[in-house]
C-alpha cells in the first residue's frame, strides 16, 4: 500500500510559511519586520558551502548532496570550491597535524560571515585516532558552530547538523562579527 | 653462475670476514648484520660486483629493541638483485645514545626519502644525508614517536578521561 502523500506543512492553510516567519506586521499583500531578521532569512536560506572532505565522511557527504537526501532542498545547491565564495566550512574526516594550518588557511581565506561545522567524530575530537600525528579535533585551531557526532554520521544527521547551522545563522545578530565578544573568540584562535 | 643465498653468502665472509655476521634465511631470504661504520662498505660492494649487482634499495628503516642494551636501534636495508630477481637484508645496529650512521643515499637516491622518514619516526641521524629533517611528521614535533618509550596516544590532550581510556 503506497504512502499517502505528505507535505511538510501540517497544518490546513499553506500559510505556514509566514507563520513560521519572523515575528513583524504582515497583512495583504505586505510584511514588515527588522532587516536583521530579513538578512537571516536570506542567509540562512542560500547557504554556500565548502566541503573540507578528507575521508569517509566526505563520502557521506557526497551522498547528502546526491539527488536523494539533496541538500539542495536548503538552499546549499551550490557548493563553491574557493574559499572566498563561500559561507560554510564543513570539514569532513581526519585532520592530521599537518593538514591543521591548511584547514586554518582555508578558514582565513573566508569572508566573514563565516561558519564551520565539524562533520564525525575525528573532525569533532580526533575520534578513534587517539594519536601523535592527528589533530584532536579541529575546534584546536578555528571556532567550531555546530558538531556532527558520528562514524561516520549518517546524511541524516549531517542534514540535521546543517539545520542547525542554518538556525544560528537566521537568528545572528547583524552586529555579532564586529562584537567585542567575538573579536575576544577568533583572538583566542590567534586570528586577528 | 646463479645468485643464489650459498654463493651470497661465501662472497661476502671472503670479502669481509669477520665483519659480517648472524647469516639467517627466514623464508628463504638471506639476513645478515654487519658493524655499523660497516654499512657503506658493504652496500657498495653488493652494488659493484658483476655477480650480485644490488643495485635496488627496497627498503629502509629502523626497529627499536629497547631490551637489546647498547644495540637498541636497528637500521634494516633491503636489497633487491633485478637482474636476477634476488632479495637480500641487511641489518646494522647502534647504540641508542648515539645513534649515527653513514648515509646511503650516494649510493642509493631512493634511501634519501626513507632516511628522513626513519630520522623522523625513530631519530636515526644519517650522517652526510644532504637534507635530514622531518618529512611526515609536523616540524614542531619535539621526539621520535615510533621509539617505544613514547605512548601511542597524544599526550597533548586534556579533555579524555585516562581511566575511561585504558590508559
Amino acid at each position: 500500500m503506497s504512502r499517502p502523500v505528505q507535505y511538510n506543512i501540517n497544518g490546513e492553510s499553506d500559510l505556514k510559511l509566514v507563520r513560521e516567519g519572523p515575528e513583524g506586521l504582515g497583512g495583504e499583500g505586505f510584511f514588515a519586520t527588522s532587516l536583521d531578521k530579513v538578512v537571516g532569512l536570506a542567509r540562512k536560506n542560500s547557504i554556500w558551502p565548502l566541503p573540507f572532505a578528507t575521508s569517509c565522511c566526505g563520502i557521506e557527504f557526497m551522498a547528502t548532496m546526491g539527488s536523494h537526501y539533496d541538500l539542495a532542498r536548503f538552499g546549499a545547491e551550490r557548493v563553491g570550491f574557493s574559499p572566498r565564495q563561500c559561507d560554510l566550512l564543513m570539514v569532513m574526516g581526519t585532520i592530521a597535524k599537518k593538514m591543521g594550518p591548511v584547514v586554518k588557511q582555508v578558514y582565513l581565506q573566508m569572508a566573514e560571515p563565516r561558519w564551520v561545522i565539524a562533520v564525525g567524530a575525528c573532525a569533532c575530537s580526533g575520534g578513534i585516532f587517539d594519536t601523535y600525528s592527528v589533530l584532536q579535533g579541529i575546534d584546536q585551531i578555528v571556532p567550531v558552530d555546530v558538531y556532527v557526532p558520528g562514524c561516520p554520521p549518517r546524511p541524516e544527521a549531517i542534514l540535521d547538523g546543517f539545520m542547525k547551522v542554518q538556525e544560528l545563522v537566521g537568528q545572528e545578530s547583524l552586529r555579532r562579527r564586529n562584537g567585542e565578544k567575538y573579536k575576544a573568540l577568533l583572538g583566542s584562535y590567534g586570528i586577528q | 653462475m646463479a645468485v643464489t643465498n650459498e654463493m651470497i653468502k661465501q662472497k661476502l665472509t671472503e670479502k669481509f670476514g669477520e665483519q659480517v655476521s648472524g647469516f639467517e634465511e627466514p623464508y628463504g631470504m638471506l639476513t645478515f648484520e654487519t658493524p655499523k661504520d660497516n654499512n657503506l662498505k658493504v652496500l657498495q660492494f653488493l652494488f659493484d660486483d658483476e655477480e650480485l649487482r644490488f643495485r635496488f634499495l627496497t627498503d629502509l628503516q629502523a626497529v627499536h629493541f629497547p631490551a637489546n642494551t647498547g644495540r637498541e636501534l636497528a637500521v634494516v636495508y633491503h636489497l633487491h638483485n633485478l637482474v636476477d630477481n634476488v632479495r637480500i637484508r641487511m641489518k646494522i645496529f647502534s647504540d641508542i645514545s648515539h645513534p649515527e650512521v653513514y648515509t646511503a643515499t650516494k649510493l642509493y637516491a631512493s634511501a634519501n626519502w626513507m632516511e628522513r622518514e626513519t630520522y623522523d619516526f625513530y631519530g636515526v641521524n644519517f650522517i652526510g644525508h644532504p637534507n635530514l629533517k622531518r618529512i611526515l611528521n609536523v616540524e614542531e614535533m619535539d621526539y621520535f614517536p615510533m621509539r617505544k618509550e613514547f605512548p601511542l596516544e597524544d599526550q597533548t590532550r586534556r579533555d579524555k578521561d585516562d581511566e575511561m581510556f585504558g590508559r
